[in-house]
This record gives C-alpha cells, sequence and structure tokens, in this order.
C-alpha cells in the first residue's frame, strides 16, 4: 500500500490534478474578467452545464471537436447576453439574474437533451481530445507528464492564463475593463460605453466558462451526465475571490485546489473504507469557505462590482 | 439607453406587468414546446388538467406547493434585508435529518408534545445552519452567496453518509432511506386517505405571520431599512448586524420546517431526493411574489402547480416534464424584468 506522503511525488496524481484544475481554469478566469468588470456572474454553474452539453452533442452530431468547442462557447456567450443584459443596462439584481440564468440554463440543457435522446438510458460516448506529448519536453520526469503530456485544451487553459493576464494589464482593452469595474464614471468621461465594455466582458467571460463546461464532455470523460458540474461552477466563484482578482493566483488557487481535490481521491483508496467517501468528497468544499474566510480580511473587491451604472448618474 | 424612474405605477399597470411577463414566459414555453414536435395550446392544456383539473390534481399542486412555501417564506425573508440565502435547500435537508433523528422511536412522547417539540429542533438547526454564513459574512466579510451554495453541497454529501451509516434502515435493502418516523411524529393529513398533510396548513399560517412581521413590527420594519439601505441603517443608529443574524436565524428556520414537514406530514422518511431543488425554486416562488410573504404562497401553488401539471402532462404528450424547469427559470427573468419596466422608462439614445 503506498504511503500518504509518496502519492504527492507520483506523476499520476500531478497528471490528474492538473487535468482536474484546467475546466476549473476556463471558467474561474471567465468569472474573473466578469468580476473585474463589476459584474458577479452566478450564472457560471449552469453555463458550465450548457457548455458541457453543447460541445459534447456537436460532436455526437459529427462535428470535430474544435467545432464542438465553438459551438460551446457562441451557446456561452449567448446566456451571457442575456445576463449582461438584464444586469447592465437593465441595472437588475446581480445575485437574482445570476441565480436565473443558472436555473435557465441547467433546465434548457436537460430539456434538449431529453428530447435529441429521448430513449438512452447511459448516454452515448463520443471520442474525446487525445493527449498530444510536446516534442522533447514530455520525456522531462514527472513534469514530463503532468505539464507536456496532456490534451491540447489543457495546454490552452494554461495558455489563456497568460492571454487574460496580458490583456488586463498590458492592453487598452483591458484597462477598460478593469476601469469599468473600480470606477464607470471616469470611463465615461473618456468616451467609452461602460455598458458596451462590461456586456463585452460577461459575454466573453461566460463564452469561457462554457469551454471549462466542455472541457468536462470532451477532454475530462466522454459523454454528457446530469449534475456534471456538481458545484463546480460555485467552486470557481471562490477561487477568483482567493485569487484576489489576479489571473496568476487564481491559476495558482485552481491548482492547489485541483491538487488537493486529486489528493482526497487517492487518500480515499487508501483509508480503506474506515472513513466514510462522502468525508473525502466534502473536503473540496470545506476547503473552498476555509479559503475564503482566510483570503476576505484583505481581499480587495473591484469597488464598483454589483453597483450598477446609469449614465449622468453620480 | 438609460432608465429614468416613473411616477408609482396604478394599480392597474403593477397588474399588467406581472401579467405580461407570465404571458412572455408562456410564450417562450410555447416555442419550445413546439420543437418537441407537439401542439402548445393542447400541451398548455393537457398542464392546466394536471394542475387543477380534478380534486386530485389540485390536492396534488397543494401536496407539492407546501415545501415551495417554506423555502420561498425563508428567501423572501432574506432577501428582504439583502441576506442573499441561497442555502435553503441545505436547510431544508439539516429540518429533515433532525426530523427523523428524534422523530424514529428515540423519544417516546404523546403527539400532541412530540409534534411541536421536533417542529421547534429543526427550527433551531436549521437556523444555526444559516448562522454560520451569517457570522462569517459579519465577522470576516465572507460573501454568503457562495458560502451558502457550498453548503448546499457539504450537506446533502452528510445527508448520503447518514443514509448509508448511522440512519440507514436496515429493512430497506440497500436502498439509501432512513427509517420511518413514527405515528406520533407524523403530521395528520387534512383529508383522510390523501396526501395533503398539515405542513400546508402551518406554512400558510407561517405566512400570515410573517406578513404581520415584516408589516407591523419594529423587526420587520429594520429588516426593509436593512435591505433598503444598511449604510444609512446604520447611520441612524440601526443594529444591523443585529439585524441580520436574526434575519438569517428566521430565514434558516423556516427552510428547515420545509425539511421538517415534507418528512414528518408526506415522506416519513429520509432519502436523498427529499428535495428535487425546493430550495432553489423556493427562490423563484420569492420573487414572483415581490418578496411578499402572502404572495409567496400564491406564487408557490402556481409553480408547484407546473411542475405537477408538466409531469401529467410529459406522461400522454411526450414532452419532457423539463419544460416546467425551463418555464420556472423563464418566469424568474421576465417577471424581474417586468417589475423594473413597472418602475423605470427605458430611454434609448
Amino acid at each position: 500500500m503506498m504511503d500518504a506522503v509518496e502519492i504527492l511525488f507520483t506523476a499520476s496524481f500531478w497528471v490528474a490534478a492538473i487535468r482536474i484544475a484546467s475546466p476549473l481554469i476556463f471558467a474561474t478566469m471567465g468569472e474573473l474578467i466578469c468580476e473585474r468588470a463589476g459584474v458577479l456572474n452566478l450564472g457560471i454553474e449552469g453555463i458550465m452545464t450548457a457548455g458541457a452539453f453543447a460541445g459534447w452533442f456537436t460532436v455526437y452530431m459529427g462535428g470535430d471537436l474544435w467545432t464542438g468547442v465553438l459551438v460551446a462557447a457562441l451557446v456561452g456567450m449567448a446566456f451571457g447576453l442575456l445576463h449582461s443584459l438584464l444586469t447592465v443596462p437593465f441595472g437588475l439584481s446581480q445575485h437574482v439574474v445570476g441565480i436565473g440564468v443558472t436555473l435557465l440554463a441547467t433546465s434548457l440543457t436537460y430539456y434538449v437533451y431529453r428530447l435529441a435522446l429521448p430513449e438512452v438510458t447511459s448516454p452515448p460516448k463520443i471520442e474525446p481530445f487525445q493527449p498530444w506529448p510536446v516534442p522533447g519536453l514530455s520525456k522531462l520526469p514527472v513534469v514530463g507528464e503532468a505539464l507536456f503530456t496532456q490534451t491540447p485544451l489543457i495546454y490552452l487553459a494554461f495558455i489563456l492564463v497568460i492571454v487574460v493576464a496580458w490583456g488586463l494589464y498590458r492592453t487598452p482593452l483591458g484597462l477598460a475593463v478593469r476601469a469599468v469595474g473600480e470606477n464607470p464614471g471616469a470611463v465615461e468621461a473618456q468616451g467609452i460605453s461602460v455598458t458596451a465594455v462590461r456586456m463585452g466582458a460577461v459575454m466573453a467571460g461566460s463564452a469561457l466558462m462554457a469551454i471549462g463546461g466542455a472541457f468536462l464532455t470532451m477532454s475530462a470523460f466522454n459523454s454528457f451526465f446530469f449534475n456534471m458540474i456538481n458545484g463546480r461552477g460555485w467552486v470557481c466563484i471562490a477561487l477568483v475571490v482567493f485569487g484576489s482578482w489576479r489571473p496568476g493566483k487564481a491559476l495558482l488557487g485552481a491548482i492547489l485546489f485541483a491538487a488537493f481535490d486529486a489528493y482526497q481521491i487517492r487518500l480515499q483508496q487508501l483509508s480503506g473504507g474506515v472513513v466514510p467517501y462522502q468525508v473525502f468528497l466534502m473536503l473540496p468544499y470545506a476547503l473552498s469557505i476555509l479559503a475564503l474566510i482566510v483570503v476576505a480580511r484583505r481581499a480587495t473587491y473591484p469597488k464598483a462590482l454589483m453597483v450598477p451604472y446609469q449614465k449622468g448618474e453620480r | 439607453m438609460r432608465l429614468e424612474p416613473k411616477p408609482a405605477p396604478s394599480l392597474a399597470m403593477s397588474i399588467l406587468y406581472p401579467v405580461a411577463a407570465i404571458v412572455v414566459t408562456f410564450i417562450i414555453a410555447g416555442v419550445l414546446v413546439m420543437l418537441a414536435g407537439a401542439n402548445p395550446l393542447s400541451v398548455f392544456r393537457l398542464v392546466l388538467k394536471g394542475a387543477a383539473g380534478s380534486q386530485f390534481a389540485i390536492l396534488e399542486t397543494l401536496t407539492r406547493a407546501t415545501p415551495l412555501i417554506f423555502t420561498g417564506l425563508a428567501v423572501a425573508v432574506a432577501f428582504r434585508a439583502k441576506l442573499w440565502n441561497i442555502g435553503a435547500e441545505a436547510q431544508l435537508y439539516m429540518g429533515a435529518i433532525i426530523t427523523v433523528v428524534l422523530g424514529t422511536g428515540a423519544l417516546p412522547l404523546p403527539a400532541i408534545i412530540l409534534v411541536p417539540l421536533v417542529m421547534l429542533a429543526a427550527l433551531i438547526g436549521g437556523a444555526l445552519l444559516l448562522a454560520g454564513p451569517a457570522w462569517l459574512k459579519l465577522r470576516f466579510g465572507v460573501d454568503e452567496v457562495v458560502t451558502t451554495l457550498l453548503i448546499n453541497f457539504i450537506v446533502l454529501l452528510f445527508v448520503s453518509m447518514l443514509l448509508e451509516g448511522v440512519l440507514k434502515d436496515p429493512m430497506a435493502l440497500g436502498w439509501p432511506q432512513s427509517p420511518k418516523i413514527i405515528a406520533e411524529a407524523q403530521l395528520p393529513r387534512v383529508i383522510t386517505g390523501k396526501r395533503l398533510h398539515y405542513g400546508f396548513v402551518i406554512a400558510v399560517a407561517l405566512a400570515i405571520g410573517l406578513w404581520f412581521v415584516m408589516k407591523k413590527t419594529v423587526l420587520g420594519y429594520e429588516m426593509r431599512a436593512v435591505g433598503h439601505n444598511a449604510e444609512a441603517a446604520r447611520f441612524l443608529g440601526m443594529p444591523v448586524n443585529g439585524v441580520l443574524m436574526k434575519t438569517a436565524l428566521l430565514s434558516g428556520g423556516i427552510a428547515a420546517l420545509g425539511g421538517f414537514s415534507e418528512v414528518a406530514g408526506l415522506k416519513g422518511s429520509l432519502t436523498l431526493d427529499l428535495s428535487p431543488g425546493f430550495g432553489y425554486t423556493g427562490i423563484v416562488v420569492a420573487m414572483l411574489a415581490m418578496l411578499n410573504p402572502i404572495g409567496v404562497v400564491f406564487s408557490a401553488i402556481f409553480v408547484a402547480g407546473i411542475f405537477v401539471g408538466a409531469a401529467a402532462m410529459s406522461r400522454s404528450a411526450g414532452v419532457p416534464s423539463y419544460i416546467a424547469d425551463v418555464m420556472v427559470a423563464t418566469s424568474l427573468l421576465t417577471m424581474v424584468t417586468a417589475i423594473m419596466l413597472s418602475r423605470y422608462r427605458v430611454k434609448w439614445k
């Protein structure tokens, strides 16, 4: 029997950790962009569900994998449009609309699923993304397997963090996104539309959430089943807070969380049924709450988060 | 585009806008029904028949509305003070757990004592479950939306653990189910032989009581003031944190009564599918009622009718019963939009 500490030094553990982290990275980056622009997007759980189904279903209907990713992103964007229309120009409660979007996206997904596949008891499988070893680097010990022998979507997740960080801090568009989340009045004074920037940010962020969902059906697993997101969206919201709205820190949080998740699965096997398996399954959620408590005191929220903006109103 | 406040809407307008929201919801659902290859009008007729077409249907709708009144009231009370309790699902299960723990023979008491005692214990359990996130919010500034959401998953896993462990019914042949509660812990049925139970009566009485609390008491006034503008309330010397904590205890306790009522009135035992999302649907129920406790009773019956009617329709018309969930979610979004439009004029420019 393997020792509890030894697990940490096995390549398969880190391969799993990176695989578990990837959908969280996509969705966390999506939520981060929304919140940086001042919009809390509680639609995340439902948008991930819709993305998971849309990507998988596209491939099931004969599309190729990248088309599936694109379709998932477009579906996410559509829900982002709905969310942002209601929360930005209409200024409705972001809590209520977010929950509404989650309920709508989830129920629509299940409805369409049942329409498309009325009779199936076990969902059909697709051929998911295959690992794509990076020549040379994949031969490195431990990290070679964990970081460079993964599926293309996993590489994309890591590249995405760099793009989001660069985009937010080094481009005029990123400056506009951050500014509408901090001081929308000043942005409007520059002649930039706060409404347009916020809506664009929510739509882009929602597309990423949907890709995070699609990762589950197209890279981590190979079919769609009910309740498959299982709170991952809410965990991502906690990760954004934990990462104090910074892409790099949020990435670190996602990897830590995923490593913990991969670890509890292995500990579960190690404990040999003495401790109920549900205790292990609770740990990731409990850890998310704990992480929120730890960072809460020094959390610096975007100042205009959840504050609707009205032109000409001071 | 910008929004300008309108003068207070007339009575006709304040009825017209919500009605329009429901009409839009049915139009959207109608399009989805057509996608399924069915005729929307005949499907809606079947839904109505399934929800209210017979004595059986009406009683079934009221039975299904009962837990939704509890969770709807829990959410309405919390949201009024802008305490975002998304954890009614977990609090409901907490009430159910306590009902099963105390109601399966641990306390050999007559019904007249046992039922109120179990009810009180469930109330306290649910109150304490929401007190945690409320305390974290007040003490450390941890957002209660995320904590209450995550606790839903933790509590459901806890229920699963209990049902496979200490609360497992040895007679249930491996099915994860708790033993049945004893007769003394059961709520009586309203009509003998039918499923409608006294949980419904308690729920309606609670709604009236809460309406009174919200409208006529200092606590109700303080809750509304804190929800409207916490900073101003603090400036006026209101104990904002205390009010929020009282709100949390009240809200969590009410949701837990929903779990008590489902077990003691209807199911008799605890299972993992005791609640098909009553906690989340409670949010819709509360919003449709514009957070008015009396309104919650009617919106819960409306929402329950859609679920019960759609389940009956689905059996005969072949449209997936998830259409009910879509309609409920859509009605939430159309209703909040309608309320906004009744209060503001949209200026396009």
